[in-house]
């Protein structure tokens, strides 16, 4: 049989034409160059990955929430065919169990989450707000007391110890210890640069001893946060293993750490690039939830979601087959015109989104709530505090992360 | 209109409960549920919309006959 223009293409099909992937970010909330292309072959097409291997790209959005939530796409990282972004990546795998929650497919994923699921709702989250805004005066009536015109990191001076301080007392982390792991995150989920490879693996280990520590403390001394109700529900009762529990609490910790620094440190330089935008928000503080949505489709910075076929999947004239590995972009889901009008365009006052930047399908980011009440009172107190704020550098001198890594900045000096 | 929400599938992601809050809240599990009374989504013109950002398809709506 001769080919016939519908026979479904595998990943057989076109390798050659299958670009390197993933691609560094020139503007750290920008799609990087080679994007359009990727877009303009859409929504679904093949890359090739650092080791050689071929894998798919799923950049509709429509596509990809119906991949989403299909089962046959598996997020179990010890799977081998898994497909992995960096050598680093494969270090990690080959190292350690998979990571809870992340890299697990139901039913051990709904056991997991189901565990913590309470501690992350609406309610829960509301009520940590006025918490929140006790972290955000106080960092910055720090940061502010040394007076105008010098150059401090944001990200370290806000953006980061902001969700770190809340994620602490929400796990019941003792906050002095912070500097332990504030740290180890940033190795953990973006560090750069090959000779990092170990570090980020060292790193996890060192804050699951740490957590793992602390476990034992507080079967000593117990308290009345998140993980003091898992030792008391969960541990003691024989339903979690003491293991489990440390990567669990590891994973979370990470989490909460990395994603929304990164993202306050993003939707920062992006206002700062839309000045009318910021203004608009400066006048009413009500705009805030739906800027913080918008912002974060914009930026997506957890962009490349990866899943492995179970089994063979036809869509859209393709067949990816089983074993074969397929990537999400969180990014060019975002930025599909076929359902964001002017995608490219940061837009505040765009009507309540379909993005995908947490995920979507059972792995959607458990922490949503928490992070957008952050990213909320992080930007409307900044805005608020600091009107002359300002890049201390040109935007385009901020360093970026590597691109196999959660996206965003490793500094952003600004001054006012 | 009848909404109903497979709680084997929700994932308490509360996407439901925040776009909604007037017709959907989250149990003391996490999980999503309507709130009583207003399992006809009260005539409320996002319950479509939360329907459609559930990441999992949790929530159906039964169309009912209009008497």
């Amino acid at each position: 049989m001769t080919d016939t223009l519908d026979a479904p293409k595998t990943l057989a099909d076109g390798a050659e034409d299958a670009p390197a992937y993933p691609i560094q970010r020139k503007c750290p909330y920008q799609m990087p160059p080679g994007y359009e292309g990727l877009r303009e072959k859409g929504p679904i097409s093949r890359v090739t990955l650092w080791n050689g291997r071929v894998a798919w790209l799923v950049t509709g959005n429509e596509l990809g929430r119906k991949l989403f939530p299909d089962a046959r796409l598996s997020s179990d990282v010890l799977d081998p065919n898994f497909p992995l972004l960096a050598p680093r990546i494969e270090a990690q795998r080959q190292q350690a169990a998979a990571p809870p929650l992340v890299g697990v497919d139901d039913p051990v994923h709904a056991r997991q989450r189901r565990m913590v699921l309470p501690s992350f709702g609406v309610r829960q989250v509301n009520a940590l707000r006025p918490v929140i805004q006790q972290y955000a005066d106080d960092l910055l009536d720090k940061m502010l007391a040394g007076g105008p015109g010098r150059t401090v990191d944001l990200l370290t001076e806000y953006a980061l110890p902001m969700p770190s301080a809340v994620i602490c007392q929400l796990l019941g982390v003792p906050y002095e210890d912070h500097h332990y792991f504030d740290e180890r995150s940033r190795h953990v989920l973006s560090s750069s640069g090959p000779e990092q490879a170990a570090q980020a693996q060292q790193a996890f280990t060192e804050i699951l001893a740490y957590l793992d520590d602390l476990i034992s403390r507080k079967q000593a001394e117990p308290g009345d946060t998140l993980l003091d109700e898992l030792i008391a529900r969960q541990l003691e009762d024989g339903k979690v293993d003491r293991n489990e529990l440390a990567m669990i609490a590891t994973v979370l910790l990470v989490s909460g750490h990395e994603t929304t620094s990164n993202m306050i440190a993003l939707s920062t330089m992006a206002l700062l690039a839309h000045p009318e935008q910021m203004e608009a928000l400066r006048a009413d503080e009500s705009l805030m939830p739906r800027a913080v949505d918008e912002l974060m489709r914009y930026a997506s910075i957890g962009d490349m979601l990866m899943r492995v076929a179970k089994e063979d999947i036809e869509v859209e004239g393709h067949v990816i087959k089983a074993g074969d590995g397929v990537i999400l972009s969180t990014m060019l889901m975002n930025r599909d015109a076929q359902s964001f009008e002017k995608a490219d365009d940061l837009d505040i006052f765009r009507p309540s989104g379909r993005h995908v930047a947490f995920g979507y399908g059972i792995h959607q980011c458990i922490g949503q709530n928490l992070a957008r009440a952050e990213m909320e009172i992080a930007l409307a107190t900044l805005l608020r505090r600091v009107p002359s704020l300002r890049l201390a550098v040109p935007a385009d001198q901020v360093p970026v992360n590597a691109p196999f890594v959660l996206q965003g900045v490793s500094e952003l000096p600004v001054t006012w | 209109m009848r909404i109903s929400i497979d709680t084997d599938r929700c994932i308490g992601s509360a996407q439901c409960a925040v776009s909604v809050p007037f017709v959907f809240e989250q149990d003391d599990d996490g999980f999503s549920t309507v709130i009583a009374g207003r399992e006809d989504g009260a005539g409320h013109p996002m319950v479509r919309e939360a329907v459609r950002a559930c990441p999992v398809q949790a929530i159906t709506l039964a169309e009912t006959q209009e008497a």
